[in-house]
């Protein structure tokens, strides 16, 4: 009955008889083979061609950031040099005090560390914590050349009494194991007690997180000044005729061809108290001799100096979308009944949105790492985050907390970039 | 109350001139009288000034000399959104950030009016351009000629006095920009508006208006309903700008009766109508459409001049035929007759004699 009903036989032979599979080149070859072989070359060219810039940003860029980021969290200065009284911290629950086997294995470690020259390792390792103690190791690790006599808890507390310091054996415990959490909590202003336990950093101590919140409301505060600074002139530049746009837009990029060094310097010059904005508001009688400003060396002056050199990096975006905006939305929206007001904020600068986005998110992210501005002149009171990743980096040359701060810090830009997206959107970025 | 001339139209451009440079005019000396509900275009080359004179309308431009007036009222100084003027863009200018609906909305809300009434406002507008179903759309997703409609519902929303129209079909191909050409005029019918409509296509300014002026070097060369403006010619500008067009040079040879005898650089007479020449001896060029331009001696008036042509091309293009001919010296005379059954066929090489009605053939300046 079936077969006689022609609908049937040919939906069977739709589906049975000629599978997709089937289909084959002129010659008989599989079509999707033949198209996989014609195309491989192609790509495999395409790869050659990147590829050095493939290596190039792995061995630049992808290894330096993992490497830092393993570091922040892997430190074996103290682990590697002093097995044996790593051995008895492991043994031992969070607390326990010192006893005789405990500087039975610091001699031993000390001694061994002396020998193989490990010990101002060991002693950089402990001296980040308890500020002081690289010398304490060193000097310690000379008496140790002969080996120490038992009883070792007296023989090493008549070579130096701070051996019997508890909290010197509560830093030694946290830094007896390679991997450890402790630079994450260091740079958020957290400590580990005697138990173990997470708590708040002595009082005089707390200097990061605040320094984070510094960090996020400058760069927040030049993001804005750079906006309102940066957006007229982008407009500036997006409808001046092409030869006028032409020299304004040297103008701007003017600070991108000047040594960074060159231009703080000359803010330098005209910010400080015998400055020249200081020596003309006093000329002018604005102020008086004791009243002059201090623009610099502080807050300010970071402000001032990185809104000028971050402006080109908001104006750019900016003038590249503004660009792209006809003039005739403007002119609609005034010919269907706007003030010139309400036609900017309704019409124009929701356009404008996708170059104002890129611009803060760019100059935020540069604010957010920025170091030799905030250097120079930020005093005391202007330095960032990024200052401070750089001390570690070459005065107290805790490279671990250093690469902590850096982690977090990364790691706070990528959250800002997730929001960013999630918010515009990241298609909506337009760079140039 | 009498009103002094020129100052009674719905518009008014009063002795206008316009500069950019401060060295020359756009406009020189523009006098435009509309009257209330006249579709007016403005057709012209670029540069013409044409589009200087609408923005001046729209208030985007300033006058620098004269004064325009809306409705009686000087509007030199009335900034554009004060002026109550509808305007349709060359790109459309749909807000592309806000939906069909909003942009439609966009006028009403900045004029305070309600939202159950611009609502309704909105909607009425749409269902005018048959664009109702597209109202949450976003301009991006609709077709150039959906934009076009959704561009002249937004300018006609609010109710404008007048409105204007800047080559708001040039983005569209020739199919779509025929139809809309229709709808257009059609709503301009029904809703009783003023329009001023500025092309450089002059199909399209003979088929939707009531008037055309005809713009070049910032004056109006001839200001005149289609059929005079294709017909009755003023120069050789307005002749040689709108349609297709033949230009013999010659010189008057004899001037009597409303009736000239041109003589032409091969010495043939020929027949025409001067529009401005004034004396024998004068230097011309006489205008003949390539439709009027006939070669078979029974069609054309008794004691009509012919003269030789020489056939250099016949061109078949469906419902007419094109032949471009060798005539007094040039080569580019062109004849157009119709395709009909039986037409009789013409062959490169040949020689024909072409002749016309002498009302068909004006004796203009030369440009």
């Amino acid at each position: 009955m079936a077969a006689l009903d022609p609908h049937a036989a040919v939906v069977t032979g739709a589906t049975g008889a000629v599978p997709v599979a089937a289909l084959t080149t002129a010659d008989g070859r599989p079509l999707a083979r033949a198209l996989a072989i014609s195309s491989r070359r192609a790509r495999r060219r395409a790869f050659l061609l990147v590829l050095p810039l493939l290596a190039f940003v792995l061995i630049t860029f992808v290894v330096p950031i993992g490497q830092m980021l393993h570091r922040s969290m892997y430190n074996d200065g103290f682990a590697a040099n002093m097995p044996q009284v790593s051995q008895w911290f492991a043994d031992t629950p969070p607390g326990t005090e010192p006893d005789e086997a405990a500087f039975a294995a610091l001699a031993a470690d000390l001694t061994a560390a002396a020998e193989a020259k490990t010990i101002g390792i060991v002693g950089t390792r402990i001296n980040y914590d308890v500020p002081g103690t690289r010398s304490l190791f060193t000097a310690t690790g000379r008496k140790a050349r002969g080996g120490f006599e038992p009883p070792y808890k007296a023989a090493l507390l008549d070579a130096d009494e701070k051996w019997g310091d508890l909290r010197l054996w509560r830093v030694m415990r946290n830094a007896s194991t390679a991997y450890t959490s402790n630079f994450y909590l260091a740079a958020v202003d957290r400590t580990r007690d005697d138990e173990g336990r997470i708590v708040m950093a002595p009082a005089q101590q707390q200097v990061y997180v605040m320094l984070f919140q510094r960090t996020l409301v400058l760069s927040l505060l030049i993001t804005l000044t750079t906006f309102l600074l940066g957006f007229p002139i982008a407009h500036l530049l997006a409808t001046l005729p092409m030869r006028r746009s032409n020299l304004l837009m040297i103008l701007v990029l003017l600070p991108f061809w000047t040594s960074l060094l060159v231009r703080t310097t000359a803010w330098m010059v005209l910010l400080q108290q015998q400055g020249v904005i200081n020596d003309l508001l006093v000329w002018m009688g604005a102020i008086d001799e004791q009243g002059r400003l201090s623009m610099m060396y502080n807050q300010i002056g970071t402000v001032i100096a990185m809104t000028h050199i971050l402006l080109p990096f908001m104006i750019l975006p900016l003038y590249s979308v503004m660009r792209t905006i006809n003039p005739s939305y403007v002119r609609a929206a005034r010919s269907l009944g706007a003030t010139s007001w309400t036609a900017f904020r309704r019409v124009y600068f929701p356009q404008t949105l996708p170059g104002l986005g890129a611009g803060a998110l760019l100059v935020f992210i540069l604010a957010v790492g920025y170091y030799i501005t905030p250097a120079l002149v930020g005093g005391s009171s202007g330095q960032l985050i990024s200052n401070m990743i750089a001390m570690h980096m070459t005065e107290t040359l805790n490279w671990s907390m250093a690469a902590a701060l850096a982690a977090l810090l990364l790691g706070g830009v990528l959250v800002l970039y997730w929001v960013y997206d999630r918010l515009v959107g990241i298609d909506n970025l337009k760079l140039g | 109350m009498t009103l002094p001339s020129g100052n009674d139209g719905f518009v008014v451009f009063d002795h206008v001139q316009k500069s950019y440079d401060g060295q020359t005019l756009v406009v020189k000396d523009l006098n435009l009288s509309i009257a209330k509900g006249e579709f007016l275009t403005m057709l012209g080359p670029s540069g013409s000034g044409k589009t200087t004179c609408l923005m001046m309308l729209a208030g985007f431009e300033t006058a620098t000399h004269g004064e325009i007036r809306l409705d009686g009222r000087n509007i030199n100084d009335v900034p554009p959104h004060k002026r109550g003027i509808g305007m349709v863009f060359q790109n459309y200018a749909l807000f592309p950030h806000m939906t069909v609906g909003e942009n439609l909305a966009f006028p009403l809300e900045v004029r305070g009016v309600g939202k159950a009434e611009r609502e309704s406002r909105v909607v009425r507008a749409l269902d005018m351009v048959q664009m109702g179903r597209f109202k949450s759309r976003r301009p991006a997703q609709l077709s150039g000629g959906q934009q076009q409609r959704i561009a002249l519902a937004r300018a006609l929303v609010f109710d404008p006095k007048l409105i204007l129209m800047d080559e708001p079909l040039g983005a569209l191909d020739k199919q779509l920009r025929e139809h809309m050409q229709y709808e257009i005029k059609a709503l301009h019918n029904n809703l009783g508006i003023t329009v001023v409509y500025v092309t450089h296509d002059q199909g399209e300014a003979l088929t939707m208006s009531d008037r055309i002026a005809v713009f070049n070097d910032g004056r109006i060369q001839q200001l005149a309903p289609p059929a005079q403006l294709y017909e009755q010619p003023d120069n050789s500008f307005v002749a040689g700008f709108i349609g297709e067009n033949n230009a013999l040079p010659g010189v008057i040879e004899q001037l009597e009766g409303g009736k000239a005898l041109v003589r032409l650089a091969t010495g043939e007479l020929i027949d025409a109508t001067p529009v401005n020449v004034r004396e024998v001896g004068q230097q011309t060029l006489v205008s003949i459409r390539p439709e009027r331009v006939e070669f078979k001696p029974e069609m054309m008036p008794a004691g009509a001049h012919t003269i030789d042509a020489e056939v250099r091309d016949v061109i078949y293009m469906g419902d007419i035929l094109r032949a471009r001919m060798k005539v007094a010296g040039s080569d580019d005379f062109v004849m157009k007759f119709r395709n009909t059954l039986g037409q009789t066929r013409l062959d490169p090489g040949q020689h024909i004699r072409i002749g016309w009605n002498p009302q068909d053939a004006r004796a203009l300046d030369l440009v």
